[in-house]
């Protein structure tokens, strides 16, 4: 009885050296769709980082789309699954209040203030890619005609403003920035007048990382979103939670405290380029709808690219190059006296 | 893996343990093994200084923070590091590196504008030059899935020859831990690991992987975003954590009766009759700690049919109460709850929000524990429950 705890244990981290897709076609194969595969599926899904609740719904959908379609073998069942998290992915958001007002504007993926300038705010928590992301916003802006200006309100992290300067030089944009220890709302104030004064579109601000448990960091935070609002009316327009990738089940208690705490708009998911494909992402969407409204896919300006559901759900469920790349079988559990 | 069942079964039945507790107690046991056993390892000492440190990871993952965490770390243990700014990537990485060096009290090696591992080689030149004992190189972040990359940390690798080469990674990571991890040890030999940004609410079960699937040993955790914030791994908090009990370890300490000094302490009280209400709400709070481990049995799977810890527990709302009924009395009241009379009563009740009748409760339950207490403190009477079902007082006396 006891053994079984560590034996279920050692065995989920052995599979975790395969990737998700590879999983589900391991346990697929060959296999008959009945309840007992149902079953794994559901706890593969959880290993995977995308919650228990939004697993279980995705299992329920694929059952009983399996079953209206008749199939008896369960080789579709990948494609069902890739479908249902689309539907659900971009489903996220659209049924909530207020969702009605602000459709993103297809240019710049962003809702945008009636009145210029639009206020973006990024949060996270620490490393997740908020001052790239700035960065690449700020890019994609400028590219859509809406000249941006970076507010560099991390005024805790060394040099974050120095790193948000380098960037603002090369995409040729507005940076307003204050010494470090400064006010970040002070910071943001600054950024919107000056916005509004120069006639810019947008005003796009990073923020210092932080971890969703620091009450006082959080308490901070909702200080930056008011004194915007009460710097220009209705901003900031969009509170974007900046996720990365790698992250796991943690990701879902960092977005309900940043939601609870802020009002969040959406969801930004970084380094997705690499071998981790975000299912915390889905469970996030899913359970706090909140839609995805971009991607981050590598370190260049133009990297940033507008969220799609349907190629986000096949790579994480239908990625053919999953299970090719197990790691070294080098130093197993198995290994361990 | 059929050790914890036989252990289970082979194991003394220690008398102060529940079967349940018991199982736990090997399953925690386990883990902390399964996480490199008791005592974190130090810092290779290579035979000729300097030390040299090199970190690798993600983007994001906390390299350039804990690069100066680690070099605070060596001047604190008497060494003289040198700190390496390798990260000519991420914009502004080397600035970053060159104000934290400033703030710890660590030089810091920029180079000019060469290629990483040229600055890697200079800067092990420098601290030759300078006479440093340790260097810590910090890259710059990268995927695994990036060849050209993965092919430049191996260049950087080659020319800094370090005698440890970490992987530095983020303690909220999920399954990708494994991937990364194994990527990384792909390009260069990994010789352990830091795990980053420890002081969220991660149970950090990359840890798990790191070690289980990877091999890797854990070195330091991350704690904080201050400099010092960075501390010796220790599995064995790190099983707790994973498990989710909070310092499991004092809890079977305390059941085993290894933590005989507090338990004295409580015995000298109650027989000098010093036991007040602040000992009561402490009592409380063990009783509490026994509570979250009923919950974690009833969760693992295969416990089910263990019979449940007979420790009853009392809920979190009457905890809740009788605790802010507690922390709303004076100090001088709850060192001689004798001295409260209707008007202190009212004031309580008003300031913990409850009525009186629940002061009152409080009152009795305390009186009640003290008068058991004393009684088992002279005849070694078998401990009967007491404050909804503590049977705390009596394992002291083994």
């Amino acid at each position: 009885m006891s053994g079984s705890i560590l034996e279920r244990l050692k065995a989920h981290l052995a599979r975790t050296r395969e990737r998700l897709g590879g999983r589900i076609q391991g346990l697929l194969t060959g296999r008959a769709l009945d309840e007992s595969l149902y079953e794994e599926l559901f706890e593969i899904l959880v290993a995977a980082d995308c919650g228990p609740r939004t697993s279980a719904a995705l299992v329920s959908a694929v059952r009983e789309e399996a079953r209206r379609l008749g199939l008896r073998d369960a080789a579709r069942l990948p494609e069902l699954l890739a479908r249902a998290a689309a539907r659900r992915l971009s489903e996220a958001g659209t049924g909530r209040p207020g969702a009605a007002e602000g459709e993103p504007d297809p240019r710049t993926g962003l809702r945008l203030a009636a009145e210029p300038p639009t206020v973006v705010l990024l949060v996270g928590v620490n490393g997740s890619g908020k001052t790239t992301t700035a960065a690449k916003l700020a890019y994609r802006l400028r590219e859509a005609g809406q000249a941006p200006v970076l507010a560099a309100a991390d005024t805790f992290r060394a040099a974050a403003a120095e790193q948000l300067r380098i960037w603002a030089e090369r995409i040729g944009c507005d940076l307003v920035r204050q010494a470090e220890g400064g006010d970040p709302a002070a910071v943001v104030f600054d950024a919107i007048r000056a916005a509004e004064a120069r006639g810019r579109g947008a005003v796009v601000v990073d923020t210092a990382g932080r971890l969703h448990t620091k009450g006082d960091l959080m308490a901070e935070l909702g200080k930056v979103a008011r004194v915007a609002g009460r710097a220009k009316p209705g901003a900031p327009h969009e509170i974007l939670l900046v996720i990365d990738a790698p992250t796991g089940q943690n990701g879902l208690a960092q977005a309900r405290s940043f939601h609870a705490a802020l009002g969040l708009t959406g969801l930004v998911v970084t380094k997705l380029d690499g071998t981790a494909k975000g299912g915390v992402t889905l469970a996030i969407a899913d359970e706090l709808g909140l839609p995805v409204r971009f991607v981050g896919l590598g370190e260049g300006l133009a990297d940033l690219r507008p969220f799609d559901a349907e190629s986000f759900a096949e790579a994480l469920f239908l990625d053919p190059r999953a299970g090719g790349r197990t790691g070294p079988a080098s130093t197993g559990p198995d290994a361990r006296p | 893996m059929r050790r914890v069942g036989e252990r289970a079964v082979g194991a003394e039945v220690m008398e102060s343990l529940t079967p349940g507790q018991q199982v736990l107690k090997i399953v925690y046991e386990e883990l902390t093994e399964l996480l490199g056993g008791e005592g974190a390892p130090r810092l290779a000492v290579p035979p000729r200084p300097p030390l040299v440190v090199l970190l690798v990871g993600l983007q994001g993952s906390g390299k350039t923070t804990t690069a100066a965490k680690l070099a605070l770390h060596l001047r604190r243990r008497g060494q003289r590091p040198l700190l390496v700014a390798a990260d000519l990537a991420r914009p502004a990485a080397a600035e970053q590196l060159r104000r934290l060096g400033e703030k710890v009290g660590v030089d810091v090696f920029r180079g000019g504008a060469e290629t990483p591992e040229e600055v890697a080689r200079a800067g092990l030149r420098e601290a030759r030059r300078l006479g440093a004992d340790a260097v810590v190189v910090d890259s710059a972040g990268r995927l695994t899935r990036d060849e050209a990359l993965m092919q430049e940390i191996r260049r950087v690798h080659e020319a800094a020859a370090p005698h440890e080469t970490l992987l530095v990674l983020d303690a909220m990571t999920g399954q990708d831990a494994v991937a990364t991890a194994a990527g990384f040890q792909e390009a260069v030999p990994l010789t352990g690991a830091i795990l980053a940004k420890l002081d969220g609410d991660a149970r950090g079960g990359a840890a798990l992987s790191l070690r289980a699937a990877v091999g890797l040993s854990i070195r330091f955790v991350g704690t904080g975003e201050r400099p010092e914030d960075l501390e010796p791994f220790h599995p064995e908090r790190m099983a707790s954590r994973i498990l989710g009990l909070g310092d499991v370890r004092s809890l079977f300490e305390r059941a085993e009766a290894l933590d005989r000094r507090r338990a004295e302490e409580v015995v000298r009280k109650v027989r000098e009759d010093r036991f007040t209400l602040e000992d009561f709400l402490a009592q409380m709070q063990e009783v509490r700690r026994l509570g979250r481990l009923d919950e974690l049995l009833a969760l693992l799977p295969g416990l089910r049919r263990l019979p449940a810890p007979e420790a009853a527990v009392p809920d979190e709302r009457a905890w809740r109460r009788s605790e802010a009924v507690i922390r709303s009395m004076t100090p001088e009241e709850r060192r001689r709850p004798e001295i409260l009379d209707a008007s202190r009563k009212r004031r309580i009740a008003r300031g913990a929000g409850v009525g009186v009748e629940e002061v009152n409760r409080l009152l009795r339950q305390f009186e009640e524990a003290r008068r058991l207490m004393a009684a088992m403190v002279r005849g070694g009477a078998p401990a009967p429950a007491f404050g909804g079902g503590a049977r705390r007082p009596g394992r002291r006396r083994r």
